[in-house]
């Protein structure tokens, strides 16, 4: 473990290095949820029976949470890189911790979301949005998205590592735009009919919304929501630890295999 | 026998899908030697250095590396060799300086700027040290990369074509430090595609075709193999059927025409016959000659001797796989 904990950390540092001579992808995920608030806030807000501002503080942990579902376009795109680079076969004939590559890949990429999010929160107070409740629970908020993105940033590897193809990513980047859109994310789930309403309260995205919201102060718990979204912080942990415990393995399995 | 040899394997089979890259290999190469693993492109040279550096896991056989089961103790293997594959194995992202410390860090070195330093300096990169490698020449990355294998002074070095592509300086530079690497005693297995290269770096030559090892053994003795080539050049069309008779009688060979010309060849496993006496049987024939050889031959006549089939759509189908790897 203390090999892992050394590996992952000089791959981490490889990832950041990386990250800072190349910051394209980073600049352009990190500036589309501003641009979302805006248009989405503004367009679709003054479209709505809501009062604008209250939709804009309703949207904040949507878009927090789109975002971090992001990950799993931004994890994908950047292991299918990765697999075509020859330095994957160096880090495979050395005498390292199997999980320490993918690990690297995880943690930079939430050091570097982590950061990037704060452009984000500067404008969504600027559009009104507000810590409506203690500073324990927005904590808590903070910690469940940074968990949240560092489960979707394993699916991606995952998925990145199993395609190698750049290509598959960039298509799975519109489907991971989709998938909030059957989500609480975006819009209050309880105006749904029956069936969609239950598919949509059962995606993780409006169980870790709903959690945000609630800790942030922004908006209540629906009332008779299915049970990750009735129970959002413990649906949420759930969420995320059934699919940590599937896809961490598979991503370390894949990883030392190779790609033959 | 762990003593003597520094890879010995045996059966190593590798299959991608219905293609058997690697059929039954069975390689010894002696702890300080240079062995170089020579064939068309699809023969599954690269195959088998990626089986024997644990970068692919064999379908059967074993192999042991400086003294650990290729299988059971990858980590171990992984400890006592260095590897340096077609494609540059480093990181475009990074300068180069910053590779090689991350490569020290990872084999636990202490002094990792120290380390980097002295293989900078010692592959002529100190200059561009400090520059991202996607700016570096072919060359360049080559010798970073070589470089890179060498960090913990590895017992066995592997190199997969580490010249393919490299202008004539830059090769130079790849086979100097080659013959540095030997001189301090590392065992190094290469592939290449030119036998000049083979020729002049390798104790060990290994013929590989389809899968298996055709032939082996030190260049000499693969040229003994095949005796020498003799051609004679005719004054007219007319006479090049006598010219071959002759030809036939003292080499034992189905001659070749070079009808432009006006060029007869064989190639000559009588290891007795000398240039007079070809020049006075011809005569005698009463063929007349503008000019006679005979030559020892290259490698080249051996590998094409040797491996007659060229490689048949399967293997190019494998290796097309292998790079898409």
């Amino acid at each position: 473990m203390s090999a892992l904990a050394y590996d992952g950390a000089a791959m981490l540092g490889r990832q950041l290095r990386r990250a800072r001579n190349n910051p394209g992808l980073l600049i352009l995920t990190q500036t589309m949820p501003i641009s979302m608030l805006l248009f989405f806030g503004y367009v679709f807000g003054s479209a709505l029976a809501v009062p604008g501002e209250e939709y804009r503080r309703f949207l904040v942990p949507g878009l927090l949470v789109a975002t971090a579902a992001g990950g799993i376009m931004t994890g994908m795109f950047q292991a299918a890189q990765d697999t075509h680079r020859g330095v994957m076969d160096r880090f495979r004939t050395l005498p390292m911790s199997r999980a320490a590559v993918p690990l690297g890949q995880v943690v930079a990429d939430l050091v570097l979301t982590a950061a990037g999010t704060v452009p984000f929160l500067l404008v969504g107070l600027a559009v009104g949005w507000r810590i409506e409740g203690g500073a324990l629970a927005a904590a808590g908020a903070f910690a469940l998205l940074l968990l949240f993105r560092f489960t979707a940033v394993w699916i991606g590897v995952f998925l990145g590592l199993l395609t190698r193809s750049e290509e598959a990513a960039g298509q799975l980047g519109g489907a991971t735009f989709l998938l909030p859109l059957l989500s609480s994310a975006y819009i209050p789930t309880e105006g749904l009919p029956g069936w969609l309403r239950t598919a949509a309260e059962w995606n993780p995205i409006s169980a870790v919304t709903t959690a945000l919201r609630d800790l942030f102060g922004n908006a209540p718990v629906p009332d008779g929501a299915a049970w990750p979204v009735a129970h959002p912080v413990a649906g949420s942990l759930a969420w995320c630890a059934v699919l940590l415990a599937v896809f961490v393995p598979l991503a370390v399995r894949t990883y030392a295999a190779g790609p033959k | 026998m762990t003593s003597t040899y520094a890879v010995l394997s045996e059966g190593l089979e590798k299959r991608f899908g219905e293609v058997r890259a690697v059929r039954g290999l069975d390689l010894a190469v002696a702890r300080g030697s240079v062995v170089g693993m020579l064939g068309p492109n699809g023969a599954g040279k690269t195959t088998a250095v990626r089986l024997l550096a644990t970068l692919l896991r064999p379908d059967a056989g074993s192999a042991r590396i400086a003294g650990h089961d290729l299988v059971r103790e990858p980590h171990a293997v992984r400890r006592a060799i260095g590897v340096t594959g077609q494609y540059a194995s480093v990181d475009g992202d990074l300068t180069g300086r910053q590779n090689l410390r991350l490569f020290a860090r990872l084999h636990r070195v202490r002094d990792t700027a120290a380390r980097a330093g002295e293989l900078l300096d010692r592959f002529g990169l100190a200059e561009a040290a400090d520059r991202p490698v996607s700016t570096y020449s072919g060359g360049m990355r080559r010798r970073l990369d070589l470089a890179a294998s060498l960090i913990r002074h590895p017992a066995v070095l592997f190199l997969d074509e580490p010249t393919t592509g490299l202008d004539p300086v830059s090769r130079n530079q790849i086979w100097d430090a080659v013959g540095a690497l030997k001189a301090e005693g590392t065992t190094v297995l290469l592939t290449t595609q030119y036998l000049e290269e083979a020729d002049r770096l390798a104790d060990q030559v290994v013929l590989m075709d389809r899968g298996r090892i055709a032939h082996s053994g030190s260049p000499p003795q693969l040229k003994a193999l095949i005796g020498s080539y003799a051609e004679v050049v005719v004054a007219h069309a007319d006479v090049m059927v006598a010219a071959a008779g002759v030809l036939d009688q003292l080499t034992g060979a189905e001659p070749s025409f070079d009808h432009d010309r006006h060029a007869v060849g064989a190639v000559c496993l009588d290891p007795t016959l000398t240039l007079p006496r070809l020049v006075r049987e011809l005569d005698a024939a009463g063929v007349p000659l503008l000019d006679a050889s005979l030559r020892p031959p290259t490698l080249d006549d051996v590998f094409l001797r040797l491996t007659e089939t060229p490689a048949t759509d399967h293997s190019d189908h494998s290796d097309v796989k292998e790079r898409a790897a």
